[in-house]
């Protein structure tokens, strides 16, 4: 059979971003995949030296849009560590509100993209319905409903009351009923499953040798998962990574449907150990030393490794995002996968391009 | 501070990786920067349960670094992008980009060294 | 007569089509969340399709760099005339809080003309919606 080449993006209808890969094709059997990137390459990290250390926390939250909450949380814990701030204990906690938040509506988002892949369009509105319930969360409590601009170095900038807080209890309720009411759709219907069981397999070493990060690792039989390292509230909530063995699309669906049903309840185990106290410790002086820092994003490890000099501006800002160490991953899932199954899978890792080139 | 730091050199960089693999660690990722005067600082980060050990390689910016993407074939990427942003080579790149993962022909600067407008780029 | 009811057509209901060049991803989401239940935009008629040889009008997210400048002038060529340009998001006017950055060209306009820019990082849904409503102004003045 001849071979031919056949250009998936960068505009493509299933994919919100420019990723192009080149697809080697073999009678619609894909041979190879050679991604080409570059096409929201932005080079931020480079704005570290005219940004000081406070204005870079706008900077990192638009890395990407969808964790921004959780990028500029990752951003700050390094910068208090390196500076040897103590955080205060409420203020921490009201991150890990916000940071789970985040993950909820990120996973709606990609569960709804994920229906979208295989042409269920019901579901994906079913989903992005669900989710606008997390945005108005967002929006009432932070002023914004994507970039929430809440982390400051030493705290967070807003705070909850409990009449918030109930609120907030209430209306994550809600959303959960709503999910399990869909719950049998995503996970046991027909056509999802023909779609997305056994494809795209990547195996426990296969995953492991090729660095993959957050579900994609977790999808694979690997417990992996940063919260366990404790930083913000994670020490005194209960927590355990959720892990599917199979490594195929459906694995890493199930992954990312029952991790939004757990954050679910880390936003209610939050809520309820709330303590009393101050939202912000005074941060004076400047960085200096190199620090790493790692937190779990929707989409897995998150890495920051920041060096300053004791000036006002870093020496460098070096982030490391999940989606980065899922595109090797994905180059070994796709040999051997049918034409129409390319969206399914590039989907599956839950690519985020802005993060991957920053 | 950074824990767990082991110091490498050019020539026992590629050893202490594969040691690294067969020790079951997966590999994160790596950090350069520059520290002036033509040099920059390599780290490499590997994670096995959630405990980060790093190696670190100071090097020559205009000599060749060899390429781990033989051990691990994630390295790729992060190499590519360590060649567009500093312009370090790496012998035996599997996939080497030539410096366009993510430039174009017409950014001609080195984007991450702090002289950046001063740097012309090498042929 | 048959002009006529494609110019009514364009202005009742404008296809779109959207493209990302170097977002965040923060107005690509508010952009999909424009078609979802909540905000549902197809009560206006609108209908997002991924071909620009059927759009009308493309919506733009984002800076533009070198590599997604080209890409960006392609679709925009490839969609038929007349054809609406809308501009979303402090990236997408001026290049926003990235404009420094070395890989950075700046707001669409140095790329493709823009016929309705929309501020806000990100821009809100319904500033979006009340983006694309502005835009159909000029395939108004197209009806037959």
């Amino acid at each position: 059979m001849a071979r031919t080449i056949i250009p998936f993006g960068p505009q493509h209808p299933v994919l919100p971003e420019p990723l192009h890969v080149k697809l080697v094709v073999e009678d619609e059997i894909v041979q190879e995949a050679i991604p080409a990137l570059g096409y929201v390459h932005r080079g931020l990290e480079k704005l570290a030296e005219i940004r000081d250390y406070h204005q870079m926390i706008q900077v990192v939250e638009r890395v990407c849009g969808i964790c921004s909450n959780i990028h500029s949380m990752c951003y700050c814990q390094g910068i208090e560590e390196i500076m040897g701030i103590e955080v205060p204990r409420r203020a921490e906690y009201l991150r890990t509100i916000w940071s789970e938040l985040h993950r909820m509506h990120s996973h709606l988002l990609w569960l709804g993209l994920f229906a979208d892949a295989f042409g269920f369009e019901a579901l994906f509105m079913q989903f992005w319905r669900i989710r606008e319930r997390i945005m108005d969360i967002n929006e009432a409590t932070t002023g914004s409903r994507v970039i929430t601009s809440v982390n400051v170095v030493g705290g967070v900038r807003q705070d909850l009351t409990p009449e918030m807080c109930s609120w907030i209890l209430s209306e994550v309720d809600t959303a959960v009923k709503e999910i399990k009411e869909i719950q049998n759709t995503i996970l046991s219907d027909y056509t999802v499953c023909a779609r997305t069981k056994g494809v795209g397999v990547l195996t426990k070493e296969q995953a492991y040798d090729f660095g993959a990060a957050g579900p994609t690792l977790r999808g694979s039989g690997v417990a992996s998962d940063m919260r366990l390292l404790k930083y913000a509230a994670f020490d005194k909530i209960d927590f355990e990574p959720i892990v599917e063995p199979d490594g195929d699309c459906y694995a890493r669906s199930t992954v990312r449907f029952r991790e939004t049903l757990q954050s679910a309840d880390l936003v209610k185990q939050a809520i309820a150990g709330l303590p009393q106290g101050d939202i912000a410790a005074p941060c004076k002086g400047n960085p200096e030393g190199e620090i790493i820092t790692r937190v779990e994003q929707p989409r897995g490890e998150c890495l920051y490794y920041i060096k300053g000099s004791g000036k006002k501006f870093l020496d460098r800002v070096r982030i490391r995002t999940p989606t980065f160490a899922n595109i090797p991953p994905l180059l070994a899932m796709l040999p051997n996968c049918e034409l129409a199954d390319v969206p399914v899978i590039i989907l599956s890792i839950d690519p985020c391009i802005s993060c991957t080139e920053r | 501070m950074i824990e767990n730091q082991i110091d490498v050199t050019l020539e026992s960089l590629v050893g202490e990786v594969s040691k690294m693999k067969s020790d079951g660690q997966r590999m994160v990722t790596f950090s350069c920067t520059n520290i002036g005067d033509g040099k920059a600082d390599i780290i490499y980060h590997f994670d096995k349960n959630e405990v980060l050990t790093n190696l670190r390689l100071t090097v020559d910016m205009d000599k060749p670094v060899p390429s781990i993407s033989g051990v691990y074939f994630a390295a790729l990427l992060i190499e590519n992008e360590i060649q567009d942003q500093f312009d370090i080579k790496f012998e035996g790149l599997v996939l080497d980009f030539g410096r366009k993962l993510y430039l174009d022909d017409e950014v001609t600067i080195i984007p991450m060294c702090n002289n950046t407008k001063a740097m012309k780029p090498k042929k | 007569m048959f002009k006529k009811f494609i110019g009514n057509s364009r202005a009742k209901s404008p296809w779109i089509m959207h493209f990302d060049c170097g977002s965040c991803n923060g107005c690509d989401i508010e952009v999909l969340a424009c078609l979802t239940p909540l905000y549902d935009v197809e009560r206006f008629g609108v209908v997002n399709v991924g071909n620009p040889k059927h759009a009308d009008v493309l919506l733009v997210t984002g800076t533009v760099n070198h590599r997604n400048a080209k890409v960006l002038r392609n679709i925009y060529d490839q969609m038929p005339d007349p054809k609406g340009v809308i501009a979303i998001g402090a990236c997408g006017l001026s290049g926003g809080v990235f404009r420094e950055c070395y890989n950075v060209l700046g707001g669409v306009d140095k790329v493709i003309p823009v016929d309705v820019y929309v501020p806000g990082c990100p821009a809100k849904p319904e500033a979006i919606i009340d983006g694309v409503v502005t835009a159909l102004a000029k395939f108004e003045g197209l009806k037959g």
